[in-house]
C-alpha cells in the first residue's frame, strides 16, 4: 500500500513534469497574440473569425465597417490585429509569411514594403486579380503590386496625394497672401518655388515661428513627385545617380541651412508639440496627415489652418491589403477584402478620417467630415488631393526602399540641419550609410 | 560490461537499502542472503525511477534551454556564415566569414562597440558609487526604513518603455525640462539627442535612475550580514564613520561589489531598449551620428530594419565572444582578489 502510493505520486509527478512541458512547448510554437491559428476555426456555430493584421490606424474600425460587414454577413466575425509602427509590423509578418503560418487572414502591407511584398512574396499571397474589377483602382496603385508575372497581390487601401497644409495667420502677420490659390500658383510646378516663399516668409516671420516643420518633409514630399527615386526599372540602385534624389536633395538642403526650418523630427513628440504651439507655418500634408494636423494642433488652430495645392503632384504613403496563401479562409478573406476596399467603402473611410481612397470613381462625391472642413479653412479638399492623386507619376520602389530613405532623411538631411554639417558632409554621411544598409 | 553493469546494479540497490525505511519484498530476499534474483519489473521500474527521475525533473530547464537559447545560439552561428536576408530566408548562400569581416571593417561596428562600451561605464561607475552610498545611509537607523527602501526599487519596476518617454520629454531641446534648468545658470539650450556626450549622457542617465536603487538593495542586505562587533572594534581603535566605511564595509563587500559589477556590465554590453526609445522615430540609428547606437541598437537595425540577418547574426556573436571574453576578465579579477585576500 505505502510503496503504491508512493510510486504513484512520484508517477503523478513525472506527469506533471511531462505535461508542463509539453505544454511549454505548445504554448511557445503557437503566437500568443496573434489568433488566426487557434481560433480562426469555425467553431460550434458555424461562424468564422477572420483575422486582419495591420498598423497604425486603417480606420475600418473607426469608421464602423467590421460592424457593417458582420451585420451583412452573420456568419463571419472579425478581428483586428493592430501593430502601431510598421518597422515592427513588417519583419514579423516576413517571417511568418515564410513561415507558412501565423498570419492572419488579411495582411496589409505599406507602400515602402509593397516592392519587397511583390518580389520575395508574390507567391505568398492570393493572386486578386481574378477576384476584381482592377480598372477600380489608380493604374499606378496596381502596378506597385503587381508582380513580373502579372499577379496582383494586394488591393489598393488608401493613398498618400500631397498638399500644402498651411497656418493663414502667420502668412498674414508675415505679409504674405493667404489665398490657396494665389499661394499655390506662387510654388507651382517647382519645390524650389515653395523654398523660395520660405525665405519671403522669414524675412518678416513672427517671432518664434519658421516656415517649414523639417528639412526632410520637404525632401520627402519632394521626392514623392519624382518619377525616379532610389531604383531603375530593373530593379538597379541608382540612388546617387537619381535626378529625383538630387533635386530633393538640393531643395531640402536649401531649408537646412537656411534658418526656415524648425528642425524637428516628424512623428516625434516635440513635432506633436510644435503643431499646438504654432511653432511652423507650413508642412507638406499627405491627405492621411489631416486627421493628425487636427488632432496635434487642437482647438487653436480651428479655422487657421488652410490647405492649398502642393509644387508637384506627390504622393506620400498609402497601403494595400492582401490575402496570405497560408489563410485557412481564403475565400472569405478575399470577399472581406475585395468589400473593404471597394469604392463606397473608401470613401466612408475618407468620411471618417481623411484617408485617401486610391479608386478614382468615388472622387467626386467624396464628402470629408464637416468639421474637418471648417477646421480646414473649407479647403476643398476633395479636389486638391484627387487632383494630385490623378496626376501622381509610377514610380519605381526597390526592396531597400525604406532603409535607403530613412538614411537620407534621418542620417544625411539630419546631420546637416541639426548638426551643422554642411551638405557635402551629409551627403558622405548617407552614402556610407546606405552602402552599410546594401551590405556592399 | 556487464560486471560493470552488476557493480551498478550492486550499488544502486544498497544506495536503495541505505535509508532501510521500506524493506520491500526485493529487499527481504537479499537480507536472506540468497543470490539476487532475476530483477522484477517491478524492482526495474523502480531502480529506473530512482537512477532517471533527478533528469526528469531538472529536464524542463534544459528542454527549454535547449529550444530557446541553445538551437537559436547555434542556428544563429550558422546564420552569420551564410548570406540571409529577412525576405529570402529559404535563400541562404555560403558566404564563409564575408559578414564577420564586413563587420570588423565596417566604421559603424566599431562605432557602436565604443559607444557601447562609453554608455557603459558612464553608467555603470556612478550607479554602482552611489548605489554603495544610498545603502550605506540605509543602513543607519533610519525612520520608516520600510518606506525608503521601497521608494528605492521603484524606478526598478518602472517599465524601461515609460521611463525612456518621460526621460524624453525632460531632454527635449525645446522646452523639455532640463534646458529649461539649465538656462537659469546661463546655459543655452543643448540639443540632447544629437549631441554626442550629451546624447550618451542622458541615455545613461535613464540606466542609472532605473538600476541605482536595486543595487543599493543587494549591497544594503549584505551591509546588514557585517557582523556589528567589526565596527565596535574599530570604533574602539578609533575610527571614524569614514575609516569604518572604508576599512570595514567595502571589504566586507568585496564579493557582493564584484557580483553587482558582473551583471552591470553584462546589462550594459546588452543595452537595447534605453537608446532605441530615447532615439525616437528610426531609434535603432542611435542618433544621425549614431552617436549613441550600441551594439544591440546596431544588430536590431541590420537584422529587422534593413534587413539582412547574416550580418545581424554576426554582430550576434560578436557580441557573444565580447561577453566571453568580460566573463574571463572577470574571472581573473575575482582569483586575484582572492588571493590578495
Amino acid at each position: 500500500m505505502r510503496t503504491s502510493t508512493r510510486r504513484s505520486s512520484r508517477w503523478m509527478a513525472l506527469a506533471a513534469v511531462a505535461a508542463l512541458t509539453t505544454g511549454l512547448l505548445a504554448g511557445c510554437s503557437k503566437d500568443s497574440d496573434d489568433s488566426s491559428s487557434d481560433n480562426s476555426g469555425s467553431n460550434a456555430n458555424g461562424k468564422t473569425t477572420l483575422t486582419i493584421g495591420d498598423f497604425g490606424v486603417f480606420g475600418y474600425k473607426q469608421a464602423g465597417l467590421y460592424d457593417e460587414y458582420m451585420k451583412l454577413h452573420p456568419n463571419i466575425s472579425i478581428k483586428e490585429n493592430v501593430t502601431t509602427s510598421t518597422s515592427v509590423y513588417w519583419p514579423k509578418v516576413l517571417t511568418r509569411l515564410q513561415a507558412g503560418s501565423g498570419t492572419d487572414d488579411i495582411q496589409a502591407i505599406e507602400v515602402g514594403n509593397i516592392t519587397e511584398a511583390v518580389q520575395t512574396q508574390g507567391d505568398k499571397f492570393v493572386d486578386m486579380s481574378k477576384y476584381v474589377d482592377k480598372s477600380q483602382w489608380l493604374d499606378w496603385k496596381n502596378a506597385q503590386a503587381t508582380t513580373k508575372d502579372g499577379k496582383l497581390i494586394g488591393l489598393g487601401t488608401d493613398t498618400g496625394p500631397m498638399a500644402i497644409c498651411y497656418r493663414k495667420d502667420l502668412f498674414k502677420k508675415a505679409g504674405l497672401p493667404t489665398d490657396r490659390d494665389k499661394l499655390a500658383a506662387m510654388w507651382k510646378g517647382d519645390w524650389s518655388k515653395y523654398v523660395d516663399v520660405g525665405k519671403d516668409y522669414m524675412k518678416k516671420a513672427p517671432k518664434g515661428t519658421k516656415f517649414v516643420d523639417s528639412a526632410a518633409s520637404v525632401y520627402n514630399a519632394a521626392l514623392g513627385g519624382e518619377s525616379e527615386r532610389y531604383y531603375d526599372k530593373d530593379g538597379n540602385v541608382i540612388w546617387d545617380k537619381s535626378t529625383g534624389v538630387k533635386d530633393a536633395w538640393n531643395n531640402a538642403m536649401t531649408v537646412a541651412t537656411s534658418n526656415m526650418s524648425a528642425k524637428l523630427k516628424q512623428f516625434d513628440k516635440p513635432w506633436d508639440q510644435g503643431f499646438a504651439n504654432a511653432s511652423f507655418a507650413t508642412v507638406a500634408c499627405p491627405a492621411w496627415m489631416i486627421g493628425y494636423i487636427e488632432q496635434k494642433s487642437g482647438d487653436s488652430g480651428k479655422g487657421n489652418w488652410d490647405v492649398a495645392a502642393a509644387p508637384t503632384a506627390s504622393d506620400w504613403g498609402g497601403s494595400f491589403i492582401g490575402v496570405p496563401t497560408a489563410g485557412k479562409h481564403q475565400k472569405e478573406a478575399i470577399a472581406l477584402a475585395k468589400w473593404l476596399t471597394a469604392p463606397e467603402q473608401q470613401a466612408k473611410v475618407f468620411a471618417k478620417q481623411a484617408s485617401f481612397p486610391s479608386t478614382p470613381s468615388v472622387y467626386s462625391t467624396l464628402q470629408p467630415a464637416a468639421d474637418t472642413t471648417s477646421y480646414f479653412s473649407g479647403a476643398p479638399l476633395t479636389t486638391i488631393f484627387g487632383d494630385s492623386a490623378k496626376s501622381i507619376p509610377v514610380q519605381n520602389y526597390g526592396i531597400k526602399d525604406q532603409p535607403i530613405g530613412t538614411a537620407i532623411t534621418d542620417v544625411g538631411i539630419l546631420q546637416v540641419e541639426q548638426k551643422g554639417k554642411t551638405p557635402a558632409q551629409g551627403w558622405s554621411a548617407a552614402t556610407a550609410e546606405i552602402k552599410d544598409v546594401l551590405g556592399q | 560490461m556487464t560486471s560493470s553493469d552488476q557493480a551498478l546494479a550492486h550499488a544502486a540497490s544498497s544506495a536503495d537499502a541505505a535509508p532501510g525505511s521500506s524493506p520491500g519484498a526485493a529487499r527481504g530476499a537479499h537480507g536472506r542472503g540468497t543470490p539476487p534474483e532475476p530483477d522484477s519489473w517491478r524492482r526495474r521500474l523502480y531502480r529506473w525511477d530512482m537512477k532517471a527521475s533527478p533528469y526528469a525533473f531538472i529536464s524542463p530547464f534544459f528542454l527549454i534551454f535547449g529550444a530557446f537559447s541553445l538551437v537559436p545560439l547555434l542556428y544563429t552561428a550558422w546564420y552569420s556564415l551564410h548570406d540571409v536576408q529577412l525576405s529570402s530566408l529559404d535563400h541562404q548562400t555560403w558566404a564563409g566569414l564575408d559578414n564577420y569581416k564586413n563587420l570588423f571593417a565596417s566604421e559603424f561596428f566599431w562605432n557602436a562597440l565604443k559607444n557601447t562600451f562609453t554608455i557603459g561605464v558612464i553608467s555603470t561607475v556612478p550607479q554602482l558609487l552611489a548605489a554603495i552610498g544610498l545603502a550605506h545611509l540605509l543602513n543607519y537607523r533610519l525612520r520608516g526604513s520600510t518606506v525608503w527602501r521601497v521608494v528605492m526599487l521603484t524606478p526598478y519596476a518602472t517599465s524601461v518603455a515609460a521611463a525612456t518617454l518621460v526621460f524624453t520629454l525632460l531632454y527635449s531641446w525645446d522646452g523639455g525640462m532640463v534646458n529649461w534648468l539649465l538656462h537659469f545658470v546661463g546655459v543655452h539650450p543643448i540639443n540632447w539627442r544629437e549631441s554626442d556626450w550629451g546624447s550618451q549622457f542622458a541615455v545613461s542617465s535613464i540606466v542609472i535612475w532605473r538600476w541605482t536603487g536595486y543595487n543599493a538593495l543587494i549591497y544594503l542586505a549584505a551591509m546588514q550580514a557585517i557582523p556589528v562587533d567589526l565596527y565596535e572594534s574599530a570604533a574602539l581603535d578609533g575610527a571614524n564613520r569614514w575609516q569604518q566605511f572604508r576599512h570595514v564595509t567595502i571589504p566586507q563587500l568585496r564579493p557582493t561589489i564584484l557580483f553587482t559589477v558582473v551583471v552591470s556590465t553584462i546589462g550594459a554590453t546588452q543595452l537595447f531598449g534605453e537608446p532605441l526609445l530615447f532615439g525616437g522615430i528610426s531609434g535603432s540609428k542611435g542618433g544621425s551620428e549614431h552617436q549613441f547606437q550600441t551594439l544591440g541598437l546596431y544588430m536590431y537595425d541590420q537584422g529587422w530594419i534593413i534587413g539582412n540577418l547574416g550580418k545581424a547574426s554576426a554582430i550576434a556573436w560578436s557580441m557573444f565572444l565580447i561577453l566571453l571574453i568580460i566573463a574571463a576578465i572577470n574571472m581573473l579579477l575575482t582569483r586575484r582578489l582572492r588571493k590578495s585576500q
